[in-house]
C-alpha cells in the first residue's frame, strides 16, 4: 500500500524480499546498499541474531528519482526466512506493494523453496493480498555454485506464472540491481493503473 | 487489497499543527507521526539527529509485533506503549487504528503531562484522519499517477 504525499511531492512503496532461509534476502539488500549513492539511501537497519540470521526484517530505504514532480522512494525489506518465524513473516507483508522471491538454487534447498513459495502465497492471502495479482519478479540466487538446479527447471517449479525472473550471485551483485528495477517497475506501473 | 495512503496538502498542515502544539504542550523532544507500514508521515521538534525514516520502520516494526503478541492472549490490539530509558522515554499510541503517535521525551517532563497532551491530539489526529479517509473515498479521487507513461517509467531506469 502505498504512501502518496501531494504536499512534499512524494510517493512511498514498499517491497518485500521472501525467500527460504540463507538464500540471500540480506545478501541482495546489503549489495544495493553498498553500490547506491549516499545521497539516494538511507541507513540499513538489520534486526539479526547474534549469528548473523535474520530475527525480524532487515530495512533499507532508497530514492529512485522523480517522476512527474514526485519524488519515488522505495522501503525494501526482508523477512526472516526460518520456518519457525512465521508470525513476524506475515506482519512484514502489511502493507506491501511488491514482492522479490529469492529462491535458492542449489538442488537440496528445492523443496525449502517450495515450502517458502507456499508460505508466501498463504501468508499474501492473510494480508488480503493475491499472489497472482500482486507485483511480483522471482530471482534464482547463487547460479555460482557447483549443485545448482538448471533455471528452466527452477522455472518450471517455481514460476508457472511467467513473472520477470532473473539469474543471480548476490554476494557479486549479478541479477541484484534487475531484479530491483524489474520490480519496481511493476509496482509504479501498478500506481498508474491506480490498484495499489 | 487495502486502499494507498494519501496525504493532501491542507490535512498535511493540519497534522503537522497537532504535531508542533504537541511538542510544545507536553514539554517533548520530539513527535513523530508513523503510518502502520512505516511511512513517516509527519515530525516535529529536535528531529535534526534522528533518523526519522528508520525510526518510523522500527516503529511499525514494534507496533506490528506488539499487536501480533496482543492478538495471542485475546487483546484486539496494545493501543498504548510506554519504553523507559535512563534519560529518554518513548511513548507510543495508536491513533485511529491507521497511524502511531511516538512522543520522546525526558526529565524536562513528566509521564502524566505527556498521557494527557497525547490524549487531546489522539482526539484532534482522529478527526483529520477520517477525513482524509473520506476525501480519499470520494469520486473523482483517482491516482495522480494514472497521468504518468510507460516512458516516464523507463526514464527513472534509464542511467
Amino acid at each position: 500500500m502505498s504512501f502518496i504525499n501531494y504536499s512534499s511531492r512524494e510517493i512511498n512503496c514498499k517491497i518485500v524480499y521472501y525467500g527460504p532461509g540463507l538464500c540471500g534476502k540480506t545478501t541482495n539488500l546489503q549489495y544495493i546498499y553498498n553500490k547506491t549513492n549516499p545521497e539516494t539511501k538511507g541507513k540499513l537497519i538489520s534486526l539479526s541474531t547474534e549469528t548473523d540470521r535474520t530475527l525480524f526484517f532487515d530495512f533499507l530505504p532508497l530514492s529512485l528519482g522523480e517522476i512527474r514532480g514526485f519524488k519515488t522512494r522505495f522501503h525494501l525489506y526482508t523477512v526472516p526466512g526460518q520456518v519457525f518465524y512465521d508470525a513476524s513473516r506475515k506482519l512484514i507483508l502489511k502493507g506491501v506493494d511488491g514482492v522479490v522471491f529469492v529462491a535458492d538454487s542449489q538442488v537440496e534447498r528445492m523443496e525449502a523453496n517450495i515450502e517458502s513459495m507456499e508460505n508466501l502465497r498463504v501468508n499474501l492471502q492473510d494480508q488480503g493480498y493475491d499472489l497472482n495479482k500482486i507485483p511480483f519478479v522471482v530471482q534464482y540466487n547463487k547460479r555460482d555454485l557447483p549443485n545448482a538446479v538448471s533455471e528452466d527447471e527452477l522455472r518450471k517449479v517455481l514460476n508457472p506464472r511467467k513473472v520477470p525472473d532473473y539469474p543471480a550471485v548476490a554476494p557479486t551483485g549479478v541479477g541484484v540491481f534487475d531484479t530491483l528495477k524489474s520490480v519496481a517497475k511493476l509496482v509504479l506501473t501498478e500506481l498508474k493503473k491506480g490498484g495499489a | 487489497m487495502a486502499s494507498q495512503l494519501v496525504m493532501y496538502e491542507e490535512e498535511f498542515h493540519r497534522i503537522n499543527g497537532v504535531c508542533d502544539r504537541l511538542t510544545k504542550d507536553a514539554n517533548a523532544k520530539v513527535v513523530f507521526l508513523v503510518d502502520k507500514n512505516g511511512q513517516l508521515i509527519s515530525a516535529a521538534g529536535q528531529t535534526h539527529n534522528i533518523d526519522t525514516t528508520s525510526l518510523a520502520s522500527l516503529t511499525a516494526g514494534n507496533v506490528a509485533a506488539m499487536g501480533g503478541l496482543a492478538k495471542l492472549i485475546g487483546e484486539n490490539e496494545f493501543p498504548n506503549q510506554f519504553h523507559e530509558g535512563a534519560k529518554d522515554s518513548l511513548y507510543m499510541t495508536l491513533v485511529g487504528g491507521r497511524v502511531v503517535l511516538v512522543v520522546i521525551f525526558d526529565n524536562r517532563t513528566s509521564l502524566g503531562l505527556v498521557r494527557l497532551r497525547i490524549k487531546k491530539a489522539t482526539e484532534e489526529l482522529e478527526k483529520i484522519f477520517a477525513a482524509l479517509a473520506a476525501r480519499s473515498a470520494a469520486p473523482g479521487a483517482g491516482s495522480p499517477f494514472a497521468e504518468i507513461s510507460d516512458a516516464d517509467i523507463d526514464n527513472l531506469f534509464s542511467e
